[in-house]
């Protein structure tokens, strides 16, 4: 019990942090595309839950709501009525490719380590449990909606007419397909 | 801590065994109402009144030959049946069903987990009940239940949209997304179906296509599609499907009563609003919440029996054309007269901020609900004659 109370968080961040990397790992190489997309469900999750332990249960939610919830279900459903699921041809490149991607990753780690020896900068530094007492003072939404649709208007707004034009522009490249 | 944790865990066993029990008892209501709207008899040989026809289904299905689809994909096909089960259960967690229960050592809240996030949880894993449906359509390597599956999908996405649109404002009401918040405020004064009635009306129609019940049960439209997405399934996994939609079913009852109809709170009476908590004041809220679930649970059983199933295009129609800018028109409405009123006026939530809001529904309903008849029910069957 005392063990659980001192890590416990701490082994449910390995359990899901390992859990999101497994599942991430398995999504790229699996050949059939039904099965990719299932990994990146887990891994989606994995995530969510990660932000649980941060306090961001919101963000969690909403995690879970948009990327699981919603968006995954629209990639399964074009896989599904183009009938990819059944295809056995890969598209993973060949030694040259696995090269490339194993020293990409390589430059990552490395600069990981470099990054876990430096401070984080100040401005993105919160005390501890600050996000705790936001939340008991504002709710846990308004803790994100007040700087979202306060101070942060402009660039939000921006944002999303960003996504409009992006909308707009994929109906107008389906319509001349068909 | 340890206290925590083990109610946390008879709440979990006694919530779990309330559903399956309740579900099992679903599936003879269903079939009882079907056959007195039919007027029929039903299954009554089983036990008295029939009421152990369940359990002989149950014994039935476990005994039955599994089917395995000889070019099916093996896992999937497995895991699907899972996949629809347990977001549907999970659902449930959030939804308190009664005042606390006062113990030796403590108050124990009446819900199994009271999370500030709870309103977003519950439409979270609303969504994800579909890809158990996805999945079975997909692994049975059969097109009937591959176009299930298909239509699964579209049709929870599309309706999922008006379902959380028509919630937002439940939010603007309550304003906060924790499920006792939401309750709190219909307790204090009026349940939100009076002032929010056009949101009510969006949230069911809603919630009738994300549980695939009928007029909207497009992913296994017997006449179409022979089951649907189960096309290929048998014995008990098949059981485990309709395990799901029932388990749906309660939740969206159980949804509509806290989210519109004051959760567990007991109408025309502040008796049961606060402390001190007794168990009689536990056990008839737990009363009053299983009436008003069980009320909805008929009214899906009552639908299904009346109504004839929609047509694919009709629902996508309907969805995207209807339900869609309807619930975001409302919420510009509401939003407008909520600040108007609040912000303005500088009135609190109470009756006759219920009433106000009420008032602009029906003006509002009236319309609607006359352009969405097409003079079909108001006018009359003479009307439609002469047309």
């Amino acid at each position: 019990m005392t063990w659980l109370a001192a890590h416990g968080t701490e082994a449910i961040f390995w359990w899901f942090g390992s859990l999101a990397m497994v599942s991430a790992a398995l999504c790229i190489t699996r050949r059939n595309p039904v099965f990719s997309g299932l990994w990146l469900i887990v891994t989606l999750f994995s995530i969510a839950a990660l932000f649980v332990i941060l306090d961001a249960q919101f963000i969690a939610v909403l995690q879970v709501l948009v990327y699981a919830g919603a968006i995954m279900v629209l990639f399964l459903f074009v896989i599904m009525l183009l009938n990819l699921g059944r295809q056995v041809t890969t598209d993973l490149k060949g030694p040259t490719g696995a090269g490339i991607a194993v020293g990409l990753a390589g430059l990552l780690l490395f600069q990981l380590l470099i990054l876990r020896h430096a401070a984080p900068s100040e401005v993105i530094t919160l005390p501890a449990g600050s996000v705790a007492r936001l939340a008991q003072e504002q709710g846990l939404v308004a803790s994100i909606a007040r700087p979202l649709f306060d101070t942060y208007l402009l660039p939000f707004e921006v944002t999303s007419i960003l996504l409009l034009a992006a909308l707009v522009g994929a109906v107008v490249l389906a319509m001349r397909k068909l | 801590m340890t206290f925590f944790l083990w109610t946390s865990a008879i709440k979990v066993v006694v919530v779990f065994t309330a559903v399956m029990v309740g579900v099992a008892f679903l599936t003879w209501v269903e079939r009882r109402v079907c056959a007195w709207i039919q007027d029929r008899l039903g299954p009554n040989r089983v036990g008295p009144e029939g009421l152990l026809q369940p359990a002989a289904d149950g014994l039935k299905n476990l005994f039955k030959e599994e089917t395995l689809p000889a070019s099916s994909d093996k896992l999937l096909f497995l895991l699907a049946p899972a996949m629809s089960f347990v977001p549907a259960l999970l659902t449930i967690a959030v939804i308190p069903f009664a005042t606390p229960l006062p113990t030796a050592w403590g108050d124990v809240p009446m819900v199994v987990a009271d999370l500030p996030v709870g309103f977003l949880y519950i439409l979270a894993f609303a969504s994800l009940g579909v890809y158990g449906v996805v999945f079975a359509g997909w692994s049975s390597n059969n097109k009937y239940a591959l176009l299930g599956g298909l239509r699964s999908s579209a049709q929870m996405i599309s309706y999922e949209i008006a379902m959380g649109m028509s919630t937002v404002a439940v939010l603007l009401l309550a304003g906060n997304v924790a499920v006792s918040d939401v309750i709190a405020r219909q307790q204090e004064s009026t349940w939100f179906v009076f002032p929010l009635a056009l949101a009510y009306f969006i949230f069911i129609v809603a919630a009738f296509a994300e549980t695939n019940r009928v007029p909207f049960d497009l992913p296994e439209a017997e006449g179409e599609l022979v089951a649907g997405y189960h096309t290929e399934y048998s014995a008990m996994k098949f059981s485990m499907f309709y395990i799901a939609e029932y388990s749906n079913m309660v939740t969206a009852s159980a949804l509509m009563a806290t989210l519109f109809f004051g959760g567990y709170d007991i109408p025309l009476t502040s008796w049961d609003n606060g402390p001190p908590w007794t168990i009689a004041k536990t056990l008839a809220t737990l009363a009053m919440f299983s009436l008003k679930v069980g009320f909805f649970l008929f009214l899906y059983i009552w639908v299904r029996w009346t109504l004839p199933r929609f047509r694919y295009d009709q629902l996508m129609a309907l969805g995207w054309k209807v339900m869609l800018p309807l619930a975001l028109g409302y919420i510009t409405v509401m939003a407008s007269a909520i600040w108007l009123l609040h912000a303005r006026l500088g009135w609190t939530y109470d009756t006759r901020f219920a009433l106000a809001l009420f008032g602009l529904n029906v003006l509002l309903a009236i319309p609607l609900f006359f352009a969405l008849d097409r003079g079909h029910l108001i006018s009359g069957s003479e009307a439609r004659g002469e047309a």
